[in-house]
């Protein structure tokens, strides 16, 4: 049988969807950034919500996710994300506004944003990838990066008493009357994926309802600045980030319990 | 239809015509000598009147950057604040600056460096007109000297931010913000209902995806995009530049000053023609463009000019770069949020000017 034969209408069982452009995407292959992408372009598709749609990309590795999702977008400044989607937000209260942020972006430049949007309870959805570093400027400590985790500012591992405390942004914004949605997913086996996807499309949905903040945390990988294999790196995400960051909802909607 | 007079302060009336302006939203965070701004759109509810935005932020920084989210969906946005909150929203005004997004942003200046003090000043002059924050850019700044000028100057900011797509500073000072004049408003204009082709409103089918964006990692792509916003800014330089000549034309020496320097130069200057001194008063409205090339053409009429500024003589280098060296410039200003008194200001011509070599 040739290649040929295979590539046929009815073969099809899963298809780009038209909402992510043919740009090459620019993440190390193996990275979760690119399988968020998909996610998040997927259920804006499947909501038929393209024209209603505004995100915002942070400073960090997914600072150019506007080249990837096509829909309106802007490019904010590094951690000022949350305070642009509010901006727009608050304009046009009747459109769906998202965030998509790293660590470095939401948990230590930008945590004055993030807190303030989610107390206010900006009604919004922020997308977090947490990989524990910072990816883009070439693998420094992050506010998340975990004790004793080795990054080119901690080279000798995160020493707590000097360097401070890995944060937990997602349990801390779950204490804010203003979030009416928060979660922690990872996108490391198609069985997370799948999840993920569903507390993507959720907090979404609750745009509609207005009654805040839906945050969605992706525990992410990236094996450029763990200096990992991408499997290796996955590995150890389950082995180090997950005890610490454990997956699951932190806050549901009473609503929808 | 009747004409509309109150009695306002300077930062009343810039909320106040805000709302008048058709403006959609504000965005700002308390600081003295202007937060009567968002308390005057707060008490107006200016949310009902319009349905304009208005909204305390944690920071200047988010205030910034929350007018960066709605000014890229082609609205109408402003902020204020005064100095030091001014410092903090710089980052955000490079980025809105390098983005192409038109926005008001208002200075009520008072004292520094560092905190300072609250009483008036214009020592962020430099900052205002030399870019600010970092990369090239300019803001097209509007220095208001009346409670009238504070109000007309916001639509007239808000025209040509998008006229520019560049943001538009209005820079006024603890005198202009807090003192008390009447002022005649303009009428109700309507909110945008339709948005430049370029906002980010939502892609639909029928057009390309739009993004706000600063970001260009090509270096050539970057330069081309530089000497756009160069271009515009030269643009700006023909034909935005606004001034007003006191007492100019057989003047035989000038002074040069704006905000509320220029009122106590023009007293000055009244008391001065008195003695029989011929002295006019030269009033740069917008600082940048700066008006340099009427200062050049009165500088071979003239045997003298003097800055009077609030601050350490900062203004004084563009009125020695507009004159090139025809004519004798000085400077003479008070520090740190004291305010000259028009006989200090006559002393001074005296002294520096008439009796100087
Ligand atoms: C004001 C400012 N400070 C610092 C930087 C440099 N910088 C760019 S990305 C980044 C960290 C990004 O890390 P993270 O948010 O975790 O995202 P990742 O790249 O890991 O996806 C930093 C410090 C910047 N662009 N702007
Ligand atoms: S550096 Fe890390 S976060 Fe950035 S694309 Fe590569 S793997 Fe992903």
């Amino acid at each position: 049988m040739e290649v040929t034969d295979i590539i046929k209408a009815e073969n099809l069982i899963y298809k780009r969807t038209p909402l992510l452009t043919e740009n090459i995407l620019s993440y190390c292959p193996g990275c979760g950034h690119g399988t968020v992408h998909r996610l998040i372009m997927e259920t804006i598709e499947e909501m038929g919500i393209q024209s209603q749609t505004i995100g915002v990309a942070p400073v960090g590795c997914s600072v150019l996710a506007y080249q990837f999702m096509d829909i309106d977008m802007q490019q904010a400044a590094h951690g000022r994300a949350p305070a642009v989607a509010t901006g727009i937000k608050r304009v046009m209260p009747e459109k769906f506004v998202f965030t998509y942020q790293g660590d470095g972006d939401l948990a230590a430049i930008g945590t004055a944003e993030t807190i303030h949007a989610c107390n206010r309870g900006e009604n919004i959805t922020i997308i977090f990838i947490n990989n524990g570093i910072y990816g883009m400027t070439g693998g420094q400590m992050a506010p998340t990066t975990l004790a004793g985790m080795v990054t080119s500012t901690s080279p000798y591992g995160r020493n707590t008493a000097m360097m401070g405390n890995p944060i937990k942004m997602t349990e801390l914004v779950a204490q804010l009357p203003g979030t009416y949605y928060v979660t922690r997913q990872a996108v490391h086996t198609p069985a997370a994926v799948r999840k993920c996807k569903k507390a993507i499309r959720k907090a979404f949905e609750n745009q509609k309802l207005n009654k805040g903040v839906s945050f969605v945390e992706v525990v992410s990988n990236c094996n450029s600045g763990w200096k990992m294999t991408p499997n290796q790196a996955n590995i150890w995400m389950e082995e180090n980030m997950f005890p610490f960051y454990p997956l699951g909802d932190i806050k549901v909607p009473e609503d929808s319990l | 239809m009747e004409r509309d007079f109150r009695l306002m302060k300077g930062n009343e009336a810039i909320a106040e015509a805000a709302i008048r302006a058709g403006a959609d939203a504000y965005y700002g965070y308390p600081i003295t000598p202007q937060s009567e701004i968002i308390e005057y759109l707060m008490a107006e509810k200016a949310y009902d009147r319009t349905g304009m935005v208005v909204l305390q932020a944690e920071s200047e920084i988010a205030a910034i950057n929350m007018v960066y989210g709605a000014a890229a969906c082609g609205r109408r946005a402003m902020t204020s604040s005064s100095s030091p909150g001014i410092s903090l929203k710089q980052e955000g005004i490079s980025y809105i600056a390098g983005a192409e997004l038109p926005c008001l942003i208002v200075n009520v200046v008072r004292g520094g460096p560092g905190l300072g003090t609250i009483q008036p000043s214009q020592s962020d002059y430099f900052q205002s007109t030399k870019g600010g924050g970092h990369g090239d850019y300019r803001l097209l700044v509007l220095a208001p000297a009346s409670v009238q000028e504070s109000s007309d100057f916001v639509e007239l900011a808000f025209d040509l931010a998008f006229k520019y797509r560049n943001p538009v500073l209005i820079l006024s000072d603890g005198v202009i913000g807090q003192m008390m004049e009447k002022v005649e408003l303009k009428p109700q204009r309507k909110r945008l209902t339709e948005y430049e082709n370029w906002s980010t409103t939502g892609k639909t089918p029928d057009r390309q995806r739009n993004i706000i964006t600063s970001l260009e990692l090509d270096a050539h792509k970057q330069e081309l995009i530089n000497i756009r916003i160069q271009a515009k800014y030269k643009r700006m330089q023909e034909e935005e530049v606004r001034y007003e000549k006191i007492l100019c034309d057989d003047a035989e020496y000038m002074i040069v000053a704006f905000g509320s320097s220029a009122r106590i130069c023009e007293k000055a200057v009244h008391v001065a023609r008195g003695k029989g001194i011929k002295v006019g008063l030269f009033r740069p409205i917008t600082l940048f463009p700066y008006p340099s090339k009427p200062i050049e053409e009165m500088a071979d009429k003239l045997k003298g000019i003097l800055t009077v500024e609030m601050n350490a003589g900062q203004m004084v280098e563009d009125v020695r770069l507009a004159v090139n060296g025809k004519v004798k410039v000085e400077y003479f200003g008070r520090l740190g949020g004291v305010i000259p008194s028009p006989s200090e200001v006559l002393n001074a011509l005296e002294e520096k000017i008439i009796g100087g070599k």
